[in-house]
């Protein structure tokens, strides 16, 4: 633009900008009225129904029961220190890293990785096992607080959430191969499958699991029995529970050292093979490592654990791990439907490769597996990833569903507060907070995930 | 020296209908038994459901014959079945949904033939068609017909009822969010982004349960909202933060050029998004927004949880009936039937508009 050709000086009410602000202004006016007009009318309204506000009833004691308390480690003592240590092993490994990087050293060549290592999961493993007699965890009983039952309803929403999500996944990754294999009629099945679910509202699904095919059962004395491991009856899913021993924590520290070592010797392989094209050993020093260790521990500690059976004691089973009816159903119910998208979206990722790179690949003389794994997988979980995000919030959110068939997770709970308190801003107010919390959580990590898989351009 | 080579046939297993079910069924040894692990799978789901659904079952209205059969009580359906459509709507009164469910269908058919589509009065006939089914269900006032409160519309009819309202409703609410979170206002974009990331980060439930608990508080004493509206509000605020997300991708999917088209033309900003960008960015999200449909409509059914007696809630209703008590079974088939004929359906729709529309970018 040069000077001349400068546009006239139109009025304000006629220029765009103009109009933008007028606009704004007037849509932040009526959000203001709107905003105080509804905190006004909530004031008189609480009034008039004699409804105290603000968060101190979350103090009271809650009185009701509860059917299923996960316990919940209480933020002090041991816990606390466990908390701290992890917080400070991170900070601390994630400072050297960024020093090693500024010095232009790999990390990873030199011991100092080991250090991180060290600093990020020893140090609070460590912590734990020093503190383990001092872990103190809370169970909900009527007599605590709102706050505690809300944060056992909160502990159950996440319990089924991560459940639904591993299971779901796995589950649609079934189905989506059934679909892509050459087997027409396995092909067909999975097809109707999806078809089937995804067409039907999820909580008529819930409510079928839970009232047509758990009353279908039958009762505790004619139990589903599979050789005493997995047990199905009205009253719900038995399966044999873990007992920790004596030697448990020392077991449980030798494998995750073993994770640690197979992934060091799995991460030097593909360097090794990176530099001198020589495949470096995987195999043999992974087996020693995932065998080796928990047997030493196994040897060293004793058992670590005992399966505990469920047996049938007076008119129902205890012992094991028994599962609520409602647990079961919401989490079957969830994993089936959720399962019916997840098929669609890998499949469609799948697919979404194209011929040629297949092609390509056979073409270099790879074999199938190493087609799927080096040139098919990688592309498409780029396509993948982004919608099967948005299905993990679906789960998470529909788990909120429980309320309808009575399992206590965090809205359901909630409810039972709100019915018992009447504050129901504040009950509304924490459901959505907390949602927003996990939703944004999931979100999160999944960006993480998709910026590491996600195509780098040049 | 020239062979006549003589024509042969192709080898017999790779042609005809052995030959198919080799290729697809048989061949190599894992697809065998592939196919006989489908089979079973298949017998094991068929025959209980044939034999409940058929073979053992009755058709009886008399809920005593029905006691001596072990499968599913027709009768039941055959009874109830107008109730599962309208809910508690009275008797008497039941023409009066179904004369409305006609004019919908008459109207839409009209739309669906070509050369009415772009006729005035049929937009104007649609808009009055609303408030048409709306007064003819609803009945009082004007009509003459008595009137029916809202605490007696349930069924399948409440749940289309939901479905169609919020996203009538939702559309307008969601188009001006999305040009608010594409547009570089400083005020209104935040305002869009927190509403709309507020809304899709938590449960339809809670925000049910805020329109039907909260709701009432936020308005002045005096002023009392119907159960079904404040579902209604709920949902609609729900989806159109979902139809907004929808929205924008279409608007982004437009090039730049047509933005600098529409200005370069000195339209205004009304006249920009009027002529140029809203007409082709929503045909590009048709197919999304059908899915979305789909959604509420399958997301209608937890109204029930809040109170109201949708076509889930119905199955409840009907057989805690001592008559038929306990026939939760065929209640759910039949309820299942109409949700997955409807998504179905409608899936079916998207995916055929999605091939038809060309893309954006042709």
């Amino acid at each position: 633009m040069t000077e001349h050709s400068a546009p006239p000086r139109v009025p304000f009410w006629r220029s765009p900008t103009g109009r933008a602000w007028a606009f704004q202004a007037v849509m932040l006016g009526s959000f203001l009225w709107l905003a105080v007009s509804m905190y006004r009318n909530t004031l008189e309204n609480l009034k008039t129904r004699g409804i105290g506000s603000g968060f101190g009833f979350l103090h009271s004691e809650a009185g009701f029961r509860i059917g299923e308390a996960t316990g919940i480690p209480l933020p002090q003592g041991g816990f606390l220190y466990f908390l701290i240590s992890l917080a400070v092993g991170l900070f601390l490994s994630r400072i050297l890293a960024r020093h090693l990087k500024a010095r232009n050293e790999a990390p990873l060549e030199t011991g100092w990785f080991g250090l991180c290592l060290l600093l990020s999961i020893g140090l609070p493993t460590a912590t734990l096992y020093i503190f383990r007699d001092s872990v103190e965890i809370a169970h909900y009983t009527e007599s605590s607080s709102y706050i505690m039952a809300l944060a056992t309803g909160l502990a159950n929403t996440l319990k089924v959430a991560v459940i639904g999500c591993v299971a779901s996944t796995f589950l649609g990754l079934f189905i989506a191969l059934g679909r892509l294999s050459p087997n027409w009629l396995l092909s067909r099945l999975c097809r109707w499958y999806v078809e089937l679910n995804r067409n039907l509202p999820v909580l008529m699904q819930l409510f079928f699991w839970y009232f047509v095919v758990f009353q279908e059962l039958p009762g505790v004395k004619q139990s589903i029995d599979l050789g005493g491991w997995i047990i199905l009856n009205k009253r719900g899913l038995f399966l044999p529970g873990l007992v920790p021993q004596q030697g448990a924590w020392l077991f449980v520290a030798a494998l995750i050292t073993a994770l640690c070592g197979c992934w060091l010797v799995l991460r030097r392989a593909k360097r090794m093979r990176d530099e001198t094209g020589e495949p470096g050993k995987r195999l043999v020093p992974c087996l020693l490592l995932m065998l080796g260790l928990p047997s030493l521990a196994w040897l060293a500690g004793g058992t670590p654990f005992l399966l505990d059976f469920p047996v049938l004691k007076g008119f129902n089973y205890s012992g094991g791990m028994g599962l609520t009816p409602e647990f079961t159903a919401l989490v079957v119910g969830l994993t089936v439907y959720v399962s019916a998208f997840n098929a669609e979206i890998i499949r469609s990722g799948i697919e979404a490769v194209s011929r040629g790179q297949r092609e390509a690949a056979r073409a270099l003389a790879m074999n199938e597996r190493q087609v799927m794994r080096i040139v098919i997988l990688p592309q498409a979980m780029r396509v993948i990833v982004p919608p099967m995000t948005s299905e993990y919030l679906a789960i998470a959110k529909n788990s909120s569903l429980a309320v309808a068939i009575g399992y206590p997770e965090f809205v359901s709970v909630g409810g039972t507060i709100l019915n018992q308190s009447g504050q129901a801003v504040e009950i509304v107010g924490i459901w959505m907070g907390v949602y927003l919390c996990i939703s944004l959580c999931i979100s999160f990590a999944m960006n993480m995930y998709n910026a590491r898989i996600a195509l780098v351009e040049r | 020296m020239v062979h006549d080579i003589p024509d042969r046939l192709p080898p017999a297993a790779t042609v005809g209908v052995w030959g198919w079910i080799r290729a697809n069924l048989l061949c190599p040894w894992y697809n065998a038994l592939l196919t006989a692990g489908s089979l079973y799978l298949i017998w094991r789901a068929v025959v209980p459901f044939w034999n409940w659904a058929v073979v053992n079952a009755s058709i009886s209205l008399d809920p005593a014959v029905a006691k001596q059969h072990s499968g599913a009580a027709w009768g039941f359906l055959r009874e109830m079945w107008p109730v599962f459509m309208t809910g508690i709507y009275p008797a008497e009164e039941r023409w009066r949904p179904l004369l409305a469910l006609c004019l919908v269908l008459v109207m839409v058919g009209l739309t669906l033939l070509r050369p009415l589509r772009r006729a005035t009065w049929l937009r104007a006939a649609w808009l009055a068609t609303h408030l048409l089914v709306f007064a003819i269900i609803r009945g009082g006032g004007f009509t003459g017909l008595p009137a029916v409160g809202t605490h007696y519309w349930g069924g399948l009819m409440l749940t289309i009822l939901l479905a169609s309202v919020a996203m009538i409703a939702a559309f307008p609410i969601s188009i001006l969010l999305a040009l608010g979170r594409t547009s570089n206002m400083p005020i209104a974009r935040p305002f869009c982004v927190a509403y709309i990331e507020l809304i899709r980060g938590v449960p339809l439930i809670t925000i049910l349960f805020m329109a039907s608990v909260v709701l009432p508080l936020f308005l002045p004493s005096n002023m009392e909202l119907d159960k079904l509206l404040r579902a209604m509000v709920g949902i609609t605020m729900f989806f159109s933060a979902y139809l907004a997300e929808n929205i924008r991708g279409g608007l982004q999917g437009l090039s730049r050029g047509q933005y600098e088209a529409a200005d370069a033309l000195g339209m205004s900003y009304w006249q920009k998004i009027r002529v140029v960008i809203l007409p082709q960015a929503l045909r590009i999200v048709i197919p999304p927004m059908v899915n979305n449909f789909i959604g509420i409509l399958k997301d209608t059914s937890l109204v029930g949880i809040v109170g109201l007696v949708d076509l889930l809630q119905i199955a409840f209703a009907t057989t805690s009936n001592p008559k038929w008590f306990g026939r939760l079974e065929e209640a759910y088939v039949f309820i299942a039937f109409w949700y997955w004929v409807l998504c179905f359906g409608l899936s079916s729709y998207s995916q055929h508009l999605e091939r038809k529309i060309p893309s954006a970018g042709k």
